[in-house]
């Protein structure tokens, strides 16, 4: 009888559990999972929910981490970069100006090859003053040699920061990731997740190991000297080989975190919704899947053949294999969160990029139009897509259409 | 193609920063005057805002506008026409902020050109320090110190005139000491400055120093690493502990020497040396403790020798040690190798105190200064003797 209560307990140990979570919430609890050694905190909303989840965490004794509360961002990214460095397994994270004021110590980071994994919750930059969700702020450090990831559901949330730590402080990689959790969408809506055992986590997440690149007493080394124009091409195509091999290494670790934790996630950069006999896509990135995914079963029933491409993975940008993806399509629609003064067509920045990955990697020259919306946490409302969908397939059928266009604005 | 002519001026940071922008820009405007067109900057990679880091400026010089493209589509000319040298101490070689070695101070020299060195030496004290090529060259002096001329509160000692005026000589093909006085005149508005130039001009000479001639000494070279070498990370590797060394006569080992970077040596960032009186050392630790740069190494009898692969001769040790005399600072110019000073002691104890008293000491403090001043108001004591060497030339 002894033995059999153990042995239930022990299965309940090892079963994972369900919970009403934000996505916040869901990072946070991740950080408990992967053992995070130090945390650095400044708040600004949206980001300031995970580090109250993940004070209470500490307050609670179910978490045992250095919880540091920096007294602004450009120190809490600055602590984290140099424990980092020594050893440990970092979290921290901001939003909006928050992120930018933190510039100069992002931009050090992935030279360094600190793998620090933040949570990014995206806010609009000031001015004017927001609280609503833009991509511009992550999107900032997009040339700098970040992973740039995004989520749409507190599930995901906590599944990629799980898979966050794994590919940052893989040996091969070792640079910083910003996991990007659209504001109020998924910062602050609660979701069912289910949440791994500690021990999963222990057996898909290996301990943190710098290897000869750790700064400490018995491995002296000196870290950022300064240098002129005889050493810095080197060190920037030190970083460029990082990115050369980061896509295989991304594969690699969710075909691992398939196989420990049970959960699909198919292709790792681009998830794909009713596509195969789609004639027009739609793509975006983050919670805009949400209205998008709802219009597009109400088009369907409408017998319009349209699909959508969510993308997990902005850096790196798997650009060979979307482009295949895309060539398919009589016509792509780009919803972009995010803006991009001055760029070519005068897009937002993901479809600047989808084209020139399509330029490069596409058989086919389908027309990419380019959609601003959302910006300052506005609603993507389900008629708005659906006004989206029908210039899209205009453009299908051959009718030039503009190259961008805002859409969900007063004129 | 037509004429194209590069001169480089190497400097002390930050003491001499405006003067050799003052001499590379009259280079321009002197031979704009000829109908010549030319541009004048400082190399980007140096620091010349640091006390002491050697820098150079350059003036390129053409007769169109395509050859002045064609000079100036290199970072910085690889091989010049002319070299000035402003600080005589910067005759032992250039070490650049970025890291290309120790380079011979002719590096960039084309064959049978001229080096003009400001210095109150003669020609085989400075080819005691000047390291021998393979190629001749020609050598002239413009007798001076070490000018802070053009900078702020400074007065000016008209050393930009003189080498300007030197310069029309050595490099006619550059322009005619015609060009110098009217852009002196024109532009400058100054008689005097105007009489400096000619006669530096009218006495101006050059000795032919022959290929092979000058200091033996093998300059340190560096290959750097591409970049499937370099440690990743922005990292370097440390230099690990170091340890006990042994006396060069007893070889009883003792004594402590830290670990030190193989390759980046401190030579001619310095303008001033230590040098110690072994014998008065009470072995207080004082200079060891206060080195910036950690590059004292203690000795196996307990005394500290300054390592002059490390030390850039900044003179915290000399104002720290209690005793006097004890550790002078003395004009890199007196020395043409980086031997360790207590070994020397060691093997010919007379022979070092000897010389520690007739040739570095000469009984009253060393005066003669390099790229620093040694206390307060010296440069207004040295103005007089200043005129004098520029008026006798």
């Amino acid at each position: 009888m002894a033995t059999l209560t153990k042995s239930l307990e022990e299965e309940k140990k090892i079963t994972e559990q369900e919970a009403l979570i934000t996505g916040a919430e869901a990072i946070a609890i991740a950080c408990k999972l992967a053992n995070v050694d130090v945390v650095t905190a400044y708040p600004i909303r949206p980001y300031d929910t995970v580090m109250q989840y993940i004070s209470q965490l500490v307050a609670d004794g179910e978490m045992d981490c250095e919880f540091i509360v920096a007294e602004g961002e450009h120190s809490q990214f600055e602590i984290v970069k140099h424990a980092s460095v020594c050893g440990a397994r970092v979290f921290c994270g901001s939003s909006g100006v928050g992120w930018m004021y933190a510039m100069e110590a992002l931009t050090v980071s992935p030279a360094l090859r600190v793998p620090m994994v933040c949570m990014v919750g995206n806010r609009a930059l000031d001015d004017p003053g927001a609280f609503g969700v833009e991509h511009n702020d992550a999107l900032a450090v997009r040339d700098l040699g970040w992973m740039l990831t995004w989520v749409d559901s507190a599930q995901e949330a906590l599944d990629t920061a799980l898979i966050a730590y794994r590919v940052a402080e893989d040996r091969r990689i070792l640079v910083p990731l910003a996991l990007s959790c659209d504001g109020a969408f998924l910062t602050h809506s609660q979701a069912l997740v289910k949440i791994p055992t500690a021990e999963q986590v222990k057996k898909f997440l290996p301990p943190y190991d710098r290897g000869n690149l750790l700064l400490h007493p018995d491995n002296v080394i000196s870290v950022a000297p300064q240098c002129n124009e005889d050493w810095v091409m080197e060190i920037r195509r030190q970083n460029y080989a990082v990115t050369e091999i980061t896509c295989d290494v991304i594969r690699e670790v969710y075909k691992d975190f398939e196989r420990t934790f049970g959960r699909k996630y198919g292709n790792p950069f681009f998830e794909e919704y009713m596509t195969e006999d789609a004639e027009v896509v739609l793509l975006g990135m983050g919670t805009l899947s949400t209205p998008v995914k709802v219009a597009i079963r109400k088009m369907r029933e409408e017998g319009k053949k349209v699909g959508f491409v969510r993308l997990r993975w902005f850096r790196p940008f798997a650009g060979p294999e979307l482009a295949k993806c895309l060539e398919r399509f009589k016509a792509i629609g780009v919803i972009d969160r995010d803006f991009s003064f001055g760029s070519p067509n005068l897009s937002g920045v993901v479809a600047t990029e989808v084209r020139s990955a399509m330029y490069t990697g596409s058989s086919t020259r389908p027309p990419v139009l380019g959609f601003i919306g959302g910006l300052g946490g506005r609603e993507v409302t389900v008629p708005d897509v659906e006004k989206t969908t029908d210039i899209v397939f205009q453009a299908a059928q051959g009718k030039a259409q503009p190259l961008t266009q805002w859409i969900g604005l007063r004129e | 193609m037509a004429q194209l002519l590069a001169v480089e001026i190497i400097y002390r940071g930050v003491f001499q920063k405006t003067l050799a922008k003052n001499i590379t820009r009259g280079i321009v405007l002197a031979a704009h005057n000829e109908g010549k067109l030319g541009i004048s900057f400082g190399r980007y990679g140096d620091s010349p805002e640091r006390n002491g880091i050697p820098g150079k400026s350059f003036a390129i010089v053409a007769d169109d506008e395509q050859t002045l493209e064609a000079g100036m589509a290199q970072y910085e000319p690889k091989q010049v026409d002319l070299t000035v040298v402003l600080d005589d101490t910067l005759c032992k070689g250039v070490e650049s902020w970025a890291w290309y070695g120790l380079r011979p101070v002719h590096y960039a020299l084309k064959p049978k050109s001229t080096l003009i060195v400001v210095s109150l030496d003669n020609a085989a004290a400075l080819l005691k320090n000047i390291h021998r090529r393979e190629q001749p060259y020609k050598l002239g002096i413009v007798k001076g110190l070490a000018s802070f001329s053009g900078m702020w509160i400074f007065k000016d000692d008209h050393t930009d005139m003189r080498v300007l005026g030197s310069i029309a000589k050595a490099l006619p093909e550059l322009f005619s000491f015609a060009s110098v006085e009217k852009f002196i005149n024109e532009k400058l508005k100054s008689p005097l400055k105007a009489t400096s130039a000619r006669t530096a001009f009218e006495r101006f000479t050059t000795v032919d120093v022959k290929a092979g001639q000058g200091n033996p000494e093998e300059v340190v070279k560096f290959d750097l690493p591409g970049w499937h070498d370099m440690r990743s990370a922005v990292s370097i590797k440390g230099q690990g502990q170091g340890g006990p060394y042994a006396d060069p006569v007893t070889k009883e080992v003792g004594g402590f020497r830290p670990a030190r970077n193989e390759k980046f040596k401190k030579y001619s960032t310095r303008t001033l040396r230590p040098v110690i009186n072994f014998a008065t050392c009470t072995k207080c630790t004082l200079c060891w403790l206060d080195c910036p740069d950690a590059s004292f190494d203690v000795t196996p009898e307990g005394t500290y020798d300054a390592n002059l692969e490390v030390c850039c001769g900044c003179g915290v040790c000399e104002e720290v040690c209690p005793v006097k005399n004890c550790i002078t600072m003395v004009n890199e110019s007196e020395f043409h190798d980086n031997k360790s000073q207590w070994a020397e002691f060691r093997k010919d104890k007379e022979a070092y105190l000897k010389w520690l008293e007739t040739t570095i000491q000469k009984g009253e403090p060393i005066e003669k200064r390099a790229h620093g001043f040694r206390y307060r108001g010296q440069y207004q004591e040295e103005i007089p003797e200043a005129m004098e060497i520029a008026n006798k030339g």
